[in-house]
């Protein structure tokens, strides 16, 4: 244990550094949103009385439950490019990242939606709502609430797997990592200053998320709590 | 698939194989700590309660692509010299056993407080409580999460790959290298780790129904 740490030189590089956790929030932030609207989506479908579509998003939903997001990523990746799609690796890592992140959205979400006494549903059949007028005034609403905590912390575990996106040439914070320590030789250092701008970052997805319920959810009360 | 070689195959099969092998490492050495995290965060004192929910916000707030490294790059200019395996069991254990210790708590808080006063009144002692009261309940609640969360082990196995450690994912890079056809072969990997997940997490519902039923 005679090693001299040295953060000067990975710090050095901090323009690149700030560059890659921008990189990485904008790519959390793009992947929670359009993962939320994919997840609801499938969530809905996968509930509803449409056979084969329920079928089709269970399908996905075991798939992408049950393969690594690293593999998820290579084959959107390099799938996307052999198919003749040329996207940059941004984008690619996006779309990789939302059609993960809207699995696991949508196994919350259903969980949420299967809370929804029936009872409730009966009233708002009573009360001559179309089905679509009680999915978006009767249902939704309170069953995302509900499950509101398991999201947020699934989207801030997105944030944390983001990460995996640095083994194509997407330029996150891993990336960047990974190119200042083969540039510096200082590789404890790089990694622990990379690792505590993981944690400041997740702590502030967590704050985002806090931001947003806030507006979403306006009547107040614990998130989370039974209805 | 014609360009896929019994090479190639067999080459998979390997990979397959190490990281099955890397997974069970996780799983015990994860266990091991993520037991003793358990433990320290529902039975000890306040010092510890405090360092070990220190310790499970740091490493959840992490991600495992920057353990790795900084496992196998770090404790080598630290003066230890590790080969790829031992520094993804080591980084996988570290990062399992959060999470483990975590959802064991939560299982071991969840068994009856009336429980462990019952064993107070029948003069057991601390470890007779904890051994014998305490956690064969907490076990059976813990199966069905444990097992799921294995799944979860299993595909985080493929990130030992960023460091140079040959399983199944880094094996499908080093053939797509060679037959530059990765829609097949990242399909076939895939394939491969959905035949190992799969099972577990129908038998981690399986168990979570089954365990309701016998609750009811």
């Amino acid at each position: 244990m005679n090693y001299a740490f040295d953060f000067s030189a990975p710090l050095a590089y901090w323009p690149d550094l700030l560059n890659g956790a921008w990189t990485t929030l904008a790519l959390s932030v793009s992947a929670t949103f359009f993962g939320f609207l994919l997840g609801v989506f499938c969530a809905l479908a996968n509930t509803g009385r449409t056979r084969w579509l329920a079928q089709l998003s269970g399908l996905y939903i075991e798939v992408i439950r049950n393969t690594p997001l690293l593999v998820q990523v290579f084959i959107v990746y390099f799938g996307l490019a052999s198919m003749g799609l040329q996207v940059g690796a941004f984008t690619a890592a996006t779309v990789a990242l939302v059609v993960n992140v809207g699995a696991y959205t949508s196994e919350i979400v259903r969980a949420g939606i299967e809370s929804i006494p029936r009872s409730q549903l009966e009233a708002a059949e009573c009360m001559g709502l179309s089905r679509w007028q009680t999915l978006r005034h009767v249902v939704l609403p309170p069953a995302i609430e509900r499950v509101y905590p398991a999201l947020s912390s699934q989207y801030v575990l997105l944030m944390l797997a983001s990460s995996i996106c640095s083994q194509t040439s997407a330029e996150e914070l891993t990336a960047v990592a990974n190119r200042v320590q083969s540039d510096t030789y200082r590789s404890v250092e790089t990694y622990l200053i990379v690792a505590a701008g993981y944690l400041l970052m997740s702590l502030l997805m967590r704050g985002l998320l806090w931001a947003v319920a806030m507006v979403a959810f306006p009547r107040r009360r614990r998130l989370g709590t039974p209805l | 698939m014609g360009f896929l070689t019994t090479a190639h195959l067999l080459f998979l099969w390997n990979g397959l194989l190490w990281t099955i092998g890397l997974s069970l490492l996780a799983f015990a050495g994860g266990g091991l700590l993520g037991f003793l995290v358990a433990l320290g965060s529902s039975y000890g004192p306040r010092w510890s309660r405090l360092a070990v929910s220190v310790y499970i916000k740091l490493i959840q707030g992490t991600p495992l692509l920057v353990l790795l490294p900084l496992a196998y790059f770090g404790l080598p200019s630290l003066g230890l010299n590790v080969a790829p395996l031992t520094a993804a069991a080591l980084a996988l254990s570290i990062y399992v056993s959060a999470y483990l210790g975590e959802i064991w708590r939560g299982c071991i808080e969840s068994v009856p407080r009336t429980q462990a006063e019952a064993a107070e009144c029948l003069a057991l002692r601390w470890h007779q409580r904890v051994w014998h009261v305490i956690l064969p309940q907490a076990v059976k609640i813990a199966t069905p999460p444990t097992v799921g969360f294995m799944v979860q082990i299993v595909k985080n196995t493929s990130l030992a790959s960023a460091i140079g450690f040959v399983e199944l994912a880094r094996a499908g890079q080093i053939i797509n290298n060679s037959t530059f056809e990765p829609f097949v072969i990242f399909m076939v990997v895939a394939a491969l780790y959905f035949a190992l997940c799969y099972p577990l997490s129908v038998l981690s519902r399986r168990l979570e129904r089954s365990f309701h039923v016998a609750h009811r």
